[in-house]
């Protein structure tokens, strides 16, 4: 689905991915984890272009979406993304938060949007906070909207970027289970992420990443319990 | 005393209601409104076209268009900030003999106030927190888009007090037509003083003006209310 090809970013001298290969299957979960400054979260954020690549290729579904000829507004419509700091419209009211982006890009009317809007809010269990604005609601509530506002584009992957990072520990646990939610439904998703319980559980991957290359990747249960590379042992040491 | 409560009426009378001078008031009044209205209207739309103009232009990762955009901005910016706004109206006044001097009067008004009102714009812009752009690209909305629907909305709520601060200043800056032979309420104070030798007009229109201002000062007391139902509550 997603395939990285030698990637490479570079802010001015500073090179932070030098060379990236990875391949992300249809319905896999993929869990990144590193040491702050690694390059784990430029690496997800290249893959929707956020970060313009220095070099390098990534194809998402049979495109090279870093060609100057891809229209990138139509392949981000695909990805959602989720970021550590929620980024809520805060003028807008949670429900227009939601339909802001399937109406303007006219792939729902406004009533049809409003109807899948409610239906993510139940889901979520917030559909009493429709109305409101999101300066009223906590850390873990702006989070799942977040995530709900992806959704309503019905993407074909999600990407979080370090999607608990910003929250109060108590909070980290509704948002997670969400996430483990649409895991279980088969989403294809990457995530940034320290939280190691929550990546050995859901992954189905696990990629280390540190120095801006992939120094090791496994099935969880390996990654954690078996790591190769010092690095990795010496950075797991220090977070389980 | 009494002698002085004659003496104020028989000049208010002069200066107000004798032959109807109170309807070349009004007339300057309107003339004054127009003026601010059309340049605020014309500083808006530049204000914003330039503060756009130089947030894409000087990006880290802008195209030459954009750069030589913004540039150019800057040169307009600091050619009109830095000169007298009298000089600029006798200037634009003489490039447009032809037409009538009220709208050489807008076009200078709408342009100085541009220039202001770009760099509050810019302000408002660059108080956005990125993550917003990012969230709106995220979901696949252009750079337009997300520019009109998601950062502007926001950027103007923060930059209201500003905003109305440069209205305000603008409403009584065009008290300079006169200089181009615009009869604003400015002027028409200052002629009916010096033909009939009284001093009321110049309160009569001070009056004036602080009736607009107050009523600026109303609606923008009105808005930033209107605007703040997203804020904590």
């Amino acid at each position: 689905m997603i395939e990285v090809k030698n990637l490479c970013k570079s802010f001015g001298d500073n090179k932070v991915l030098c060379g990236i290969n990875e391949k992300i299957e249809k319905g896999e979960k993929v869990a990144i984890i590193g040491p702050s400054g690694s390059g784990k979260s430029t690496f997800i954020r290249c893959l929707n272009r956020l970060e313009e690549p220095t070099s390098g290729e990534i194809w998402f579904e049979g495109q090279n979406i870093v060609d100057k000829n891809t229209d990138i507004d139509k392949v981000r419509q695909h990805m959602g993304m989720v970021f550590q700091h929620f980024n809520l419209f805060p003028h807008l009211t949670i429900k227009e938060n939601i339909t802001l982006a399937p109406v303007r890009l006219k792939l729902m009317s406004k009533e049809e949007a409003d109807i899948k809007a409610m239906q993510l809010l139940e889901r979520v269990g917030l559909t009493d906070k429709a109305d409101t604005y999101p300066a009223m609601l906590s850390g873990g509530q702006k989070q799942r909207i977040a995530i709900v506002r992806a959704l309503a584009m019905n993407p074909k992957v999600m990407l979080f970027d370090e999607p608990t990072s910003a929250l109060d520990p108590e909070m980290v646990g509704e948002v997670l289970d969400l996430i483990r939610e649409l895991a279980d439904e088969g989403m294809t998703m990457v995530i940034v992420t320290h939280e190691m319980g929550f990546a050995r559980e859901v992954a189905t991957r696990v990629l280390f990443i540190d120095e801006g290359l992939v120094k090791e990747q496994n099935t969880p249960d390996k990654f954690f319990s078996d790591p190769q590379n010092p690095r990795l042992q010496n950075f797991l040491a220090k977070v389980l | 005393m009494s002698n002085w409560f004659e003496s104020v009426y028989k000049d208010v009378y002069r200066g107000l209601i004798m032959d109807d001078r109170w309807k070349l008031y009004l007339e300057g009044t309107g003339i004054t409104l127009s003026l601010a209205a059309v340049a605020c209207l014309m500083g808006i739309v530049i204000g914003v076209f330039v503060a756009v103009c130089k947030y894409y232009g000087t990006r880290r990762n802008a195209s030459p268009v954009w750069r030589t955009a913004a540039k150019l901005c800057d040169v307009y910016t600091t050619v009109i900030r830095g000169t007298p706004i009298v000089l600029q109206l006798l200037i634009i006044y003489s490039l447009t003999v032809w037409t009538k001097g009220t709208y050489a009067c807008m076009l200078g008004f709408g342009i100085n106030s541009g220039a202001y009102i770009s760099e509050i714009f810019r302000s408002g812009i660059n108080s956005i927190d990125i993550g917003q752009m990012e969230a709106g690209r995220s979901l696949g909305l252009s750079e337009g888009t997300t520019m009109m629907r998601i950062i502007l909305p926001q950027a103007i709520k923060n930059v209201l007090p500003a905003l109305f601060n440069e209205f305000i200043a603008l409403v009584k800056e065009t008290s300079v037509a006169g200089y181009i032979a615009v009869r604003d309420v400015t002027k028409v104070a200052s002629s009916i003083k010096g033909t009939y030798f009284v001093s009321s007009p110049l309160y009569i229109a001070a009056v004036i003006y602080l009736v607009l201002v107050l009523f600026l000062t109303f609606l923008q007391k009105r808005l930033e209310r209107r605007l703040a139902r997203s804020d904590r509550g």
